[in-house]
């Protein structure tokens, strides 16, 4: 199986080299980092091509790494039902910048990209109705990014005076609870008392 | 107005008859019985005939992939059998199988055998639900009855292995987190020995049913390119003719050990999938048969011992180790190692799969739970263009939509 993947993506970097940054394959899938700006053409040369025929859009989604300058990537899972395999491709993009959609190539993507835009703010240009999903009508903020709380920001309850559903900002009884259980020798962020000297305290 | 008239008082313009004709929206759902669950359909209606459908979805959304995010992977398993509330144990089998990947544990003989056991239950479970509430949406009332029967005793089997008769928890990352008693084996098998007759007397009342038919046959029709254009899987694939099935094509488990055969449709058409969902509880209780058959004689182990599984009671009281480790698993949880996988099962509604990113700790960075409704309620608009509104409440039926794994 893994020597299927390697020769496949061997093959579709040779095909395809303007588009295909780098390619590995790791726990026997295959990923392919991408230029976002290349999206669209590389995902219909893997629909038509012969060789990959990966005509089924399986997900898209993001991952959110707060600390990179290229905040984002973008996750594109393809399956070949023909040739019985899975693709994944990774773009990373910048929070300011806009992927192109690539509804037009499988309708699929439609809601897909209308969950990434609900969920992390990440703008899709040619999408034909980007709007929010998931949340709320009038919901605000970009829920699966880091920096959004788990508790997010409004709550609501019915009011009983105005005998309607009214929107509050969120109050906790008590603190939204994060232990800390990781072990002090393996993982843990801080330097023991007496450990300031062992190799790699600094 | 929502007639198109422009006074509520009755009075009309001087022009009246004159004026054009509008199309109409109304509102289907979200409380409508046909609904499924949360559904919000906004349709637009040329007298009869569905022009364009709008569903709005969300109204479920519980922020699942989120919350995962701040707790550990074995405090996340239970999510999972909040999404597909129907089938729940499929679900937690993608978490478990992309953990395992990652980690690179093997799951015991045993343990993967109960697994393939509990999985096709859980097939049972969801296509009797949805072949008998779907006749329900097309005016039957009397198959509901019946299935919710044979469900009732496959949750008293849920109840038996784990003591919960909808959210599991049972499949847990190495294994299964208990072993069977040998008198539930002969139950079950009991009952897969009497079910294909409960089946027989559905099949009566259904597929030769004049109603049903005309219901059904024809209605909602799929094609090899919509179904690559729509991402669709499960049974909406296998409707259409394509013998795809995962448990096939991509084998995990021991799925590749046993026999059965995969129903494919004609027409895909409703009527076809209900004929696949029918023929497939069939399978699913062979497989159950054959399951029961090898635990018999595979006994040992139902979980890879290691970091990810609790010691043994007995090991608790006489070793120190084995105590720590069951305290420290249990808080701080078990690490996974950093990478990103993807993994997927055939659940009773299509592919269902988790894509897990890890980052070495011993919470996920980011999990994606694909759902197979999703796409599938997404391609609604497309399905049922050119309907009638009544034959909206079929297509929602046979898509088998549950909105637990739609909304998240």
């Amino acid at each position: 199986m893994t020597e299927a993947l390697n020769e496949l993506g061997a093959q579709i970097e040779a095909k395809r080299p303007d588009c295909v940054v780098a390619w590995d394959v790791s726990f026997g899938e295959l990923n392919i980092d991408v230029t976002p700006s290349n999206i669209a053409g590389l995902v219909e040369f893997l629909k038509s091509d012969q060789n990959c025929k990966f005509s089924s859009l399986v997900d898209i989604t993001a991952v959110d790494y707060p600390e990179r300058g290229k905040r984002f990537d973008v996750i594109y899972h393809f399956l070949s039902m023909y040739r019985n395999q899975r693709i994944r491709l990774r773009a990373a993009v910048r929070e300011d910048e806009m992927v192109p959609s690539i509804v037009d190539v499988h309708p699929s993507a439609n809601w897909f990209e209308r969950e990434v835009y609900d969920m992390f703010g990440i703008l899709f240009s040619g999408h034909p109705d980007l709007r929010r999903i998931l949340t709320d009508y009038g919901f605000r903020g970009y829920p699966l990014r880091k920096d959004f709380p788990t508790t997010g920001y409004t709550e609501v309850r019915y009011d009983e005076a105005q005998k309607r559903v009214v929107y509050e900002p969120v109050k906790l009884v008590q603190e939204y609870r994060q232990f800390d259980f990781m072990s002090p020798w393996e993982g843990a962020e801080y330097i023991l008392p007496g450990d300031e000297k062992k190799e790699g305290a600094n | 107005m929502m007639d198109g008239s422009k006074f509520d008082d009755g009075s009309v313009d001087a022009l009246s008859g004159e004026q054009k004709i509008r199309n109409f929206n109304i509102n289907f759902g979200p409380q409508h019985p046909a609904a499924h669950g949360v559904l919000r359909l906004v349709l637009e209606l040329d007298g009869e005939i569905v022009e364009r459908c709008d569903p709005h979805i969300g109204l479920l959304h519980r922020g699942t992939e989120k919350l995962m995010e701040s707790r550990t992977y074995l405090q996340n398993l239970p999510y999972f059998d909040r999404l597909d509330y129907v089938a729940p144990m499929n679900q937690e089998h993608a978490w478990c199988l992309a953990i395992e990947k990652l980690t690179g544990v093997e799951v015991p003989r045993r343990g993967q055998l109960i697994r393939v056991l509990y999985s096709e239950i859980g097939r049972v479970l969801n296509h009797l639900l949805n072949v008998t509430t779907q006749a329900m949406d097309v005016g039957a009332l009397t198959p509901p009855l019946w299935g919710f029967e044979e469900r009732e005793k496959l949750m008293v089997f849920y109840e038996r292995a784990c003591g919960a008769r909808l959210h599991a928890a049972y499949f847990r990352p190495g294994g299964v987190h208990q072993d069977l008693p040998d008198d539930l084996l002969d139950d079950i098998d009991l009952w897969a020995l009497e079910f294909p007759k409960v089946l027989d007397d559905i099949d009566g009342l259904l597929t030769e049913n004049r109603i049903f038919k005309q219901r059904n046959c024809d209605i909602g029709v799929v094609s090899e390119v919509e179904i690559q254009q729509y991402g669709f899987s499960g049974v909406m694939v296998r409707g259409s003719g394509l013998a795809w099935d995962l448990r096939r094509a991509q084998p995990y488990e021991c799925y590749d050990e046993f026999e059965f055969q995969i129903p494919v449709g004609k027409n895909g058409d409703c009527y076809d999938r209900y004929l696949c969902r029918m023929e497939e509880m069939r399978q699913s209780t062979s497989i159950i048969r054959q399951a029961i058959v090898k635990l018999r004689e595979a006994t040992g182990d139902v979980m890879a011992r290691g970091k990810l599984s609790p010691p043994k009671r007995g090991d608790m009281k006489t070793s120190m180790e084995s105590l720590i480790h069951h305290f420290k698993l249990y808080t701080e949880g078990f690490h996974v190692p950093a990478g990103e996988v993807y993994a997927a099962v055939e659940a009773p509604k299509g592919e269902f799969g988790v894509y897990l990113v890890a980052d070495g700790s011993n919470k996920p960075y980011r999990s994606k739970i694909r759902a197979p409704g999703f796409l599938h309620l997404q391609a609604m608009d497309h399905v049922a263009g050119g309907h009638q509104l009544a034959d909206v409440a079929a297509i929602i039926g046979t898509m088998d939509v549950v909105f637990g794994e739609i909304d998240r």
